[in-house]
């Protein structure tokens, strides 16, 4: 592991860490293999040294103190009403999530939704990471970050009309910085790291431009499967090298798909970051804390001049890998319930209660403002209506290109052939009337 | 007008482009220190810096997917492939990436990504560096695809790539860099014949030759040789490749009668097929035969002493002409690979 904020962090965190970590044979936190089916994958490495995780709240809603995170935690540790209206508003982002999650999940088991990715069980590595961001920083996901796009602004109404299949993207990226969802998977860390450097290159040619905190960065975030992509290992080069304001947001949930982590790596997903001259850091993804300390520390670094950083989120997906999945075919019950444990919602929520600051009352709104939500997507979803047939060719160019032109026209022109058979007919012949029925 | 080579050409045109807009960068392995294996970016790296003139790592997906985080960002990268048989591993970068982000995007995201890609053979390369992958581009519903085969149109058209909104495959015929010619590098682009327009280079009467790039000169020295025999051969240089322009081949076949498609990519599903079905279905009353193609063969670029035997040269040229003209048998499958043509008893 190269020099790091995380190599302090963890020694000092090797006390949260094992006491999560700790004997529990069926914690899969560690990817030496324990969810490897021939446990012969991480054999012969230092896991003492890889396997290490950092973390602030451990399971059991207990805060534990480390001054190498903590100072990126000054704000919502200041105990003032600003300091608790922040952690209320991580509980109430990770909350709305999970809400906005289980409507979607129940949408595509009615038919409304073609397909849902759901996110149960990664909402601290999401909210906290996405509350680490500036608003001129810019997000390329991959297409179960619906929690980072909660944060960055996306409304629950523009999360689901991708999977009720009406469009290929739910939002402007520019207007909430934060770019289309990626299905290929890794591809958007290119991208990532191709708008980094033009940060750089903006930076270069209005050197005043740039808050007195550093350039923009941007957060490229990516699954555990998506390590072995070769577009994710290039991305990792091209950004190291260049020296691009790019945080690497991998969260690692154990499961790609069918195949374990261990089918990846053999090594920690973070001690990847070594070989290509990065910085990695493995945290607790179920710690939302923990999670907003690293990622505020790896902006940081990008917008300081320090290049990139890889961050492991350890976490776990508790559902199936989309609607269409059973994961009950490969992996078992008894793990599934560990996972259990460690939710990150509920920790938060413990050491909230404990400390004061979540009342009943503030518990109630949270809810309530979540069920607001679930039920704003849900008559979004619904009211959604088929785009009419001719937009297959809208936005195909941005110039005139008369061959697609033409095609469009000869299609709308057999379209409108049929307008004479129905008595409903669409006036315009524009070809609404055949895509209707 | 100066006399430049079509390399020189391609520079002057990438020089141009980088001072009339500041977003403009060039991307590419060896381009910046080196200034490219064929010196196409000689001495930009020195005039802008090696923040617009960027050496990139050895990885052409690398290539394709930073440049599209550049331009989402708002810059327009210029990347070069350094061999047409590199272009591959950047496949899902161009086509599912580039190629389609628009339309993903319902139109907020504007790609204005220009990819040069040296490209077709002849100058005895090594296995890998004479590919003619434009069918696969052509294909690809939100590129644009061009093949330049003149100095003039080297710096012109590779003006007119940068400045267009969509990612545009710029090919340039390596066997043609040395290719000289007068040019005028800061000719007003709105002067330009626009970059989806095919050109007329030789007018005829008899035959319509349609091609592109590096065999735009041999179908020239074609139409000579076949003027000598009496044939006139009207020479289309294709410049856009997607998309085509049909009507210009059209409006030349709807006087000749007769259609002959030379490229050099391998003839299945290439550009020769979608030709002669277009000119097929718009002129069938106009045709006196079956269109014609001449292209490479449907086997992978052969090592480089056999080549000649893959590239169309100016006799397979003519003997598809003779073709088209019935003066050799239709039916025979001859040197030409003209498709047999099954005739009816």
């Amino acid at each position: 592991m190269p020099d790091t904020m995380g190599r302090s962090a963890r020694g000092d965190l090797s006390r949260a860490g094992r006491a999560r970590t700790g004997n529990d044979t069926t914690d899969t936190t560690d990817t030496s293999g324990a969810t490897s089916p021939d446990g012969a994958v991480g054999s012969g490495r230092d896991e003492k040294v890889d396997a290490q995780v950092v973390g602030l709240l451990d399971a059991d809603g207990v805060r534990h103190r480390d001054p190498e995170l903590d100072r990126w935690l000054a704000d919502v540790d200041a105990g003032t009403d600003e300091a608790d209206a922040t952690l209320l508003r991580l509980y109430s982002d990770m909350v709305t999530a999970r809400r906005l999650d289980t409507e979607a999940t129940a949408l595509q088991r009615q038919g409304e939704l073609a397909l849902w990715p759901p996110l149960l069980g990664q909402e601290a590595a999401q909210v906290g990471s996405a509350h680490a961001m500036r608003e001129d920083d810019f997000v390329f996901s991959s297409y179960r970050e619906h929690a980072v796009a909660l944060v960055r602004g996306v409304t629950p109404q523009q999360l689901t009309p991708v999977w009720r299949g009406v469009t290929a993207s739910g939002w402007d990226p520019y207007s909430v910085g934060m770019a289309t969802p990626q299905v290929i998977i890794g591809a958007q860390t290119l991208h990532a790291v191709g708008y980094g450097f033009g940060i750089l290159c903006d930076a270069e040619r209005e050197p005043a431009g740039a808050p007195g905190d550093g350039t923009a960065a941007v957060v490229a975030y990516f699954g555990d499967g998506a390590i072995s992509q070769g577009d994710v290992n290039e991305a990792f080069v091209f950004a190291a090298t260049w020296a691009t304001p790019v945080v690497f947001f991998c969260q690692n949930n154990q499961w790609a798909i069918s195949e374990p982590v261990a089918l990846q790596s053999p090594v920690p997903l973070a001690a990847r970051a070594t070989g290509f001259g990065m910085p990695g850091v493995r945290v607790d993804g179920n710690d939302v804390l923990a999670v907003l300390a690293v990622t505020r520390a790896a902006l940081h670094r990008a917008r300081t001049g320090g290049g990139p950083t890889l961050v492991e989120a350890v976490t776990y997906r508790m559902g199936p890998h989309t609607t269409a999945d059973d994961p009950t075919r490969y992996r078992d019950a008894d793990e599934v319930a560990a996972w259990a444990g460690r939710d990150p919602v509920d920790r938060f929520a413990t050491w909230l209660r404990a400390r004061g600051t979540l009342t009943d009352e503030a518990e109630q709104r949270t809810r309530a403002a979540a069920d607001d939500a679930a039920a704003a997507l849900r008559a979004g979803c619904i009211a959604t209506v088929d785009p009419p047939p001719l937009a297959i060719f809208d936005e195909v160019y941005a110039e005139p290109h008369a061959g697609l032109a033409a095609q469009r026209d000869a299609y709308a022109q057999y379209l409108g052939s049929f307008a004479d058979e129905d008595e409903h007919a669409d006036a315009a012949g524009d070809g609404v009337t055949r895509g209707a029925r | 007008m100066t006399t430049l080579t079509l390399a020189k050409a391609l520079n002057a045109g990438l020089r141009r482009a980088m001072t009339d807009d500041p977003t403009v960068m060039v991307l590419g392995e060896d381009i910046g220190r080196l200034g490219g294996v064929y010196r196409v970016t000689d001495g930009l790296q020195d005039e802008f810096g090696t923040r617009r003139v960027v050496d990139t790592p050895l990885a052409e997906s690398g290539i394709l997917g930073t440049a599209i985080g550049l331009a989402y960002r708002g810059y327009r990268p210029v990347v070069e492939i350094q061999f047409d048989g590199f272009v591959y591993v950047a496949f899902d970068q161009i086509v599912s990436q580039l190629a389609k982000m628009r339309r993903r995007t319902n139109g907020a995201v504007t790609l204005p990504v220009t990819i040069r890609i040296p490209v077709a053979g002849g100058i005895g390369a090594a296995e890998h560096h004479s590919e003619s992958p434009e069918a696969y581009f052509a294909h690809t519903a939100g590129l644009r695809v061009v093949s330049v085969a003149t100095p003039q149109d080297a710096a012109t058209v590779l003006r007119q790539a940068i400045a267009c909104d969509d990612p545009v495959v710029f090919f340039e015929p390596k066997r043609r860099y040395h290719l000289k010619g007068e040019v005028d590098a800061d000719l007003a682009l709105a002067d330009a014949e626009p970059m989806g327009a095919a050109r007329v280079v030789a007018a005829g009467d008899d035959v319509t030759l349609v091609t592109f790039g590096s065999l735009v000169g041999t179908a020239l020295d074609a139409a000579v040789a076949a003027s000598d025999d009496g044939v006139s051969v009207e020479v289309i240089d294709l410049r856009s490749l997607s998309p085509i322009d049909h009507e210009r081949v059209a409006a030349s076949v709807r006087r000749t009668g007769r259609l002959v498609v030379v490229h050099e990519g391998p003839r299945n599903v290439g550009l020769g097929a979608e030709i002669a079905a277009t000119v097929t279905e718009r002129c069938f009353d106009f045709l006196e035969a079956p269109p014609v193609r001449v292209t490479g063969h449907d086997v992978p670029y052969p090592p480089a002493r056999l080549e000649t035997h893959q590239v169309p040269d100016l006799d397979r040229i003519l003997d598809g002409v003779d073709r088209v003209l019935g003066r050799v048998p239709l039916a025979a499958a001859g040197p030409a690979g003209a498709a047999r043509t099954e005739v009816r008893a």
